[in-house]
């Protein structure tokens, strides 16, 4: 099917299942432990040997030499392999460096041997008696030194990553009022629960991963790639994944090694990186320098308006470019982005969960905090002052397909209680706790992509729905078992969906927060399908018939979906040229209440909110947790996450969960969130965006701006922890 | 983690003999911190001796009115006992602010005294660490250093005793008591217990090899208002960049232990007079002759706020 004209009235208006608050079909087998994630696939194949991988001592150099005499005798131990004694692997996709093999060290802790053995415990001690030595080089480590030197970054078009409209330094020399302001984020980590974990099995020249992976396609393709075979010969398996956030997002070290220990221990070996390698070993996200210059008229309007983005990765590849939103958020006539990238020996920085905007808020947001109170002015009005009309600014041919930023910030007003609000910083005391409250707008774009998905009748007026879209922990199951009961009215229970594996059709897997839009998207394609196909087989038109309660009415006459049979059908969705004349959206208004302890600079979030307008909301229950959980980890992001660069290693040193501190329940308070009952008929046929990233797209400048309020104290640097600011903040006695 | 053997030990005599008769052997108790180490191998014993069958996990009243705290009682039943809650306030408001639910079940008296610092290139065995490899250098003066000690330290070593419970024993003015080798019986107090590196920063104690601790008593309870006040950069599950124990007594006398910036609790009882009269002056002279690095020197005044905000809250 494809979606090429925006949506009109269709069945998911009237919805019946899709839009209802559906507790996750996959529940109970998670909370009793039947659904395996990748390392503990115990069945799926026999004789599974344990493999440990080593990570490289050093950031940057070569390994001299290897000496694995003592681990091969060692107790149990069936095969080693070393990356001296192996050609170096190809790269997939997003791989920036090789995964293994050779004596080039690109970044700390890269993988550079693999001890198995019969047992885990055999495999650790046996890979502790490898013996490397390296001759170690110098290394590009400090971001902050080197970033005034980067170059522009290359826009897709691989063009310089440079955008004006208007005549930026002008109107920023004339304006009334101005901001200049400067803000670092640093490298953060993933640090989902699950480590990169997977099973690998040969067959002869077919090889099975089952594995942990958000993108089944791609990850299939990308192996192909880095072993030198057809794709064909490869699957992928990854029904359960314990989170990703985009470090799962493409294939990783225990992917590729677990396949090369296979083949030559000629048995099916099992990998999971122990959590002190996940950090250096894998992929993180890159720290950035942004700064932001805002002038405006007294009136608030915004004239001019520069955002410039530093980030640096290893061989100059792509960034972390915060400056994503600021095209679309804010009116202003004059308008300057910049993106610029420097070369980088520290490990690989990728995506993680919002790639860009998720920082770009947290110059951006904060930065508009500072003008509202540069111009006296409350900081949503001048928000509310700076909407753009009904196309992006500067691009008067890309209109916004659905756009309600001025409703969330209202809404969010109301329900907060915003208006006891202190503009003035530090004016409000509880105890020894200073208390402030701040705002701040959200913005994450919505791309839909090609998503396919299979769809079979069982007979017995069962369906089954097969793709290889993932189910990351966001929900995936329930909402695509929704969108199949609701396309061909049946009842949720006699859905069964069956994810993450690359032998069923291929889905637009789960990133860039496309995978709710697009997978139910392609799902309801098939069950058009199946609904055609099934009209066919009773002598009826699928299009016209009325699919409910298990029945179809069709010719004035009564149908069971078993009468059927079994039937299957591939199908999918492709969306259409007409999409680019439009921004297709997800808008946030984020609030927080913040206190913090005057004697010691302690803070804690008192209360949180988040207004939302993502379309149609598929499962109420479902997307509020991506919410409350993306609010979760943008309080780490604004308050205690950095992976600390030690500049003359070139390496994270905090890296296991003790030295890399994410939010705890007691940091957490009420949070509360809200979705307004907007449709979005450019998105898709179901009218429905993601939220899973839009959660994460302001909340810790909220947070941020209430610290301000608090204090009246303003840190810039991230994350904000206390030792930035204590000391500047009067001491109450 | 290499392999080893294992017992387990029946009286704290033949406990204290067999370890000291290895030199490779050491003791177990909850396991909370030993086996992580092992499996990092940052320790390597080649043989275990497990104290858990030891009849040393109860709590009495002693003659003099303090209490003798048996090694192998939990850190949540040393916290939730009776007497401890309503006499020694500190002790239990520490232990529940350290670790989690789960650890400090398990977490023992005298394995809590004894857990290794939290020094992150300690945990990294591609680093120099003096304290895990003698002689190897120390890679934490040079580098990441914020969390590490700013008073007591070495040019050999720089980091923290990282726990919370010994931190209130040293303002409870606790007595460990221990079991030598020979048999014969030791008290130590807890001021003279944990070490300073000076150039030598393998050695956290001033245990000898094979000496098990049997009890950790206190004196009679110290009256006044008791404190244990932690900051770190999360609410919880977090070790302290600065946490202050004490008692205001009410009189105004107040006595208080620092954690989180030396490599013992720290505390200077010469200054303690001062506190009520002027908490500033006290303080520079608890932290007189402190060498902080750039990245830590927040620690010195964070302990001074720390203390201010305690002596506000039991004014006000
Ligand atoms: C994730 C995590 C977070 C933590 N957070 C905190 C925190 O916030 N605050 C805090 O204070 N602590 C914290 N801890 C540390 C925890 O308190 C200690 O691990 C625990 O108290 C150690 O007790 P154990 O009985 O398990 O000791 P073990 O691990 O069994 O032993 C520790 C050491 O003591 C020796 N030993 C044990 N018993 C004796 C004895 N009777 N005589 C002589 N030597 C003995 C052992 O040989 C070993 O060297 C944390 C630990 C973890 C894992
Ligand atoms: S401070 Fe001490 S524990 Fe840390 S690296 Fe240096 S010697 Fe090792």
């Amino acid at each position: 099917m494809e979606f090429n004209a925006p949506a009109g009235r269709n069945l998911f208006d009237a919805s019946k299942v899709v839009g209802k608050s559906t507790p996750r079909i996959d529940g109970p087998l998670k909370t009793t432990g039947q659904a395996p994630y990748a390392y503990e696939r115990h069945d799926v194949v026999a004789n599974q040997a344990y493999g440990y991988i080593v990570g490289s001592a050093i950031a940057k150099g070569r390994i001299s030499a290897m000496d694995a005499e003592a681990a091969r005798a060692a107790p149990g131990v069936i095969a080693v392999i070393l990356a001296t004694e192996t050609k170096p692997v190809g790269k997939g996709m997003s791989n920036y460096a090789p995964l293994f093999g050779g004596s080039d060290i690109a970044h700390y802790h890269q993988a550079i041997a693999c001890v198995v053995a019969e047992t885990f415990e055999q495999a650790r001690s046996a890979a502790a008696l490898i013996r490397t030595s390296y001759d170690r080089s110098a290394g590009r480590f400090d971001f902050p030194k080197l970033a005034p030197e980067a170059p522009l970054a290359k826009d897709e078009e691989g063009k310089p990553d440079r955008q004006t409209v208007g005549d930026f330094d002008s109107a920023f020399a004339a304006a009334e009022v101005k901001i200049d302001a400067t803000y670092t984020t640093p490298d953060e980590s993933h640090a989902m629960m699950e480590p990169h974990a997977t099973i690998a099995a040969w067959d002869g020249d077919k090889l099975t991963l089952w594995t942990s992976n958000q993108m089944i396609n791609w990850g299939k393709e990308s192996m192909g790639k880095i072993l030198g075979m057809d794709p064909k010969n490869i699957r992928l398996d990854s029904p359960y994944i314990g989170g990703g956030f985009g470090g799962k997002l493409f294939i990783r070290a225990d992917a590729v090694v677990a396949a090369l220990a296979a083949k030559q221990a000629k048995r099916p070996v099992k990998i999971a990186l122990q959590r002190p390698l996940m950090a250096n070993n894998t992929t993180h996200r890159h720290a950035t320098i942004q700064r932001l210059r805002i002038g405006a008229g007294r009136d608030g309007r915004i004239t001019a308006l520069a955002h410039e983005n530093w980030s640096g990765n290893i061989n100059g590849k792509e960034g972390e470019n915060g400056t994503l939103q600021t095209p679309v958020l804010y009116a202003g006539a004059n308008r300057l982005i910049a993106n610029y990238i420097a070369t980088l020996d520290l490990p690989e920085g990728n995506a993680m969960r919002a790639p860009g905007e998720a920082v770009g808020h947290l110059a951006l947001e904060v930065a508009m905090d500072e003008l509202a109170e540069k111009l006296g002015m409350d900081p949503i009005e001048l928000r509310i002052r700076n909407e753009p009309k009904s196309t992006v600014p500067g691009k008067p041919e890309k209109r916004f397909s659905d756009r309600n930023l001025v409703r969330c910030l209202r809404e969010g007003s109301t329900r907060f209680g915003w208006d006891r609000r202190k503009a003035k910083p530090g004016s409000v005391r509880d105890g020894q706790w200073l208390v402030g409250m701040g705002v701040a707008a959200g913005y994450r774009a919505a791309p839909a992509n090609k998503s396919a998905a299979r769809v079979r009748l069982d007979g017995n007026g069962g369906v089954i729905v097969e793709t290889d879209m993932t189910d990351i922990g966001t929900g995936s199951y329930t909402i695509i078992a929704q969108t199949a009961a609701e396309t061909l009215g049946v009842p949720l229970e006699k859905v069964k969906v069956t994810l993450g594996d690359s032998d069923h059709p291929a889905a637009a897997g789960s990133g860039g927060q496309w995978g709710a839009a697009s997978s139910t998207a392609g799902v309801y394609a098939a069950c058009v399908t199946l609904r055609q196909k099934i009209g066919q087989t009773l002598g009826f038109d699928g299009d016209k018939a009325e699919f409910a309660g298990g029945k179809i009415k069709a010719n004035g006459k009564s149908f069971d979906l078993a009468e059927a049979g079994k039937l299957s059908v591939d199908g999918g969705i492709e969306f259409g040229k007409f999409k680019d004349d439009y921004d297709v959206g997800t808008y946030a208004a984020h609030f927080a209440e913040v206190a913090v302890n005057a004697y010691t600079g302690e803070a804690r979030i008192r209360r949180m909110l988040a207004v939302c307008d993502a379309g149609r909301i598929l499962n109420p229950l479902s997307a509020r947790s991506q919410v409350i959980g993306a609010m979760v980890m943008a309080a780490g992001a604004a308050m205690m996450e950095e992976l600390v660069v030690d500049t003359r290693f070139g390496f994270f040193v905090n890296h296991d969960l003790a030295g890399y501190e994410v939010p705890v329940h007691a940091d957490i308070p009420a949070q509360d969130v809200v979705f307004l009952d907007t449709l979005d008929p450019i998105i898709s046929p179901l009218k429905a965006k993601g939220v899973g990233e839009l959660g994460i797209c302001g909340v810790g400048a909220a947070i941020a701006n209430a610290m301000y309020n608090a204090t009246g104290v303003r840190v810039r640097e991230y994350p904000i922890t206390l030792d930035k600011y204590f000391e500047r903040m009067p001491m109450l006695t | 983690m290499r392999s080893f053997s294992y017992e387990r030990a029946q009286t704290p005599e033949q406990a204290a003999a067999t370890v000291a008769g290895k030199p490779g052997a050491k003791f177990l108790a909850g396991g909370t911190n030993l086996l992580d180490l092992m499996k990092l191998e940052i320790e390597s014993p080649t043989h275990l001796v497990d104290v858990q069958d030891l009849d040393l996990d109860r709590i009495e009243e002693t003659d003099d009115g303090g209490v003798r705290i048996g090694a192998l009682v939990s850190n949540t039943a040393l916290a939730a006992h009776r007497k401890i809650r309503t006499d020694y306030g500190v002790l239990t408001r520490a232990i529940v602010a350290g670790a989690s639910g789960q650890l400090r079940n398990k977490a023992t008296t005298a394995g809590n005294l004894l857990q290794r610092t939290r020094c992150p290139y300690f945990y990294d065995s591609n680093m120099a660490c003096n304290k895990r490899k003698p002689g190897s250098g120390c890679a934490a003066i040079a580098g990441f250093s914020r969390q590490l000690g700013v008073i007591g330290t070495s040019d050999s070593c720089i980091a923290t005793y990282p726990g919370d419970m010994a931190v209130a024993l040293r303002v409870l003015d606790a007595t460990i008591e221990t079991v030598t080798p020979d048999g014969a019986k030791r008290s130590i107090a807890i001021a003279d217990f944990h070490r300073l590196p000076g150039s030598s920063p393998e050695r956290d104690n001033v245990l000898e090899h094979g000496e098990l601790i049997t009890h950790v008593t206190l004196p009679k309870p110290i009256e006044g208002r008791h404190f244990y006040y932690k900051i770190r950069d999360r609410a919880s599950y977090a070790f302290a960049l600065v946490s202050a124990a004490g008692i205001i007594a009410p009189n105004g006398a107040t006595r208080v232990a620092f954690g989180g910036v030396a490599p013992k609790p720290w505390r200077v009882e010469a200054a303690e007079e001062a506190i009520s009269k002027d908490r500033k002056a006290a303080t520079a002279q608890i932290f007189s002759g402190a060498r902080p690095t750039e990245e830590n020197a927040f620690k010195i005044s964070l302990a001074d706020r720390a203390l201010a905000a305690v002596i506000a809250e039991a004014r006000s």
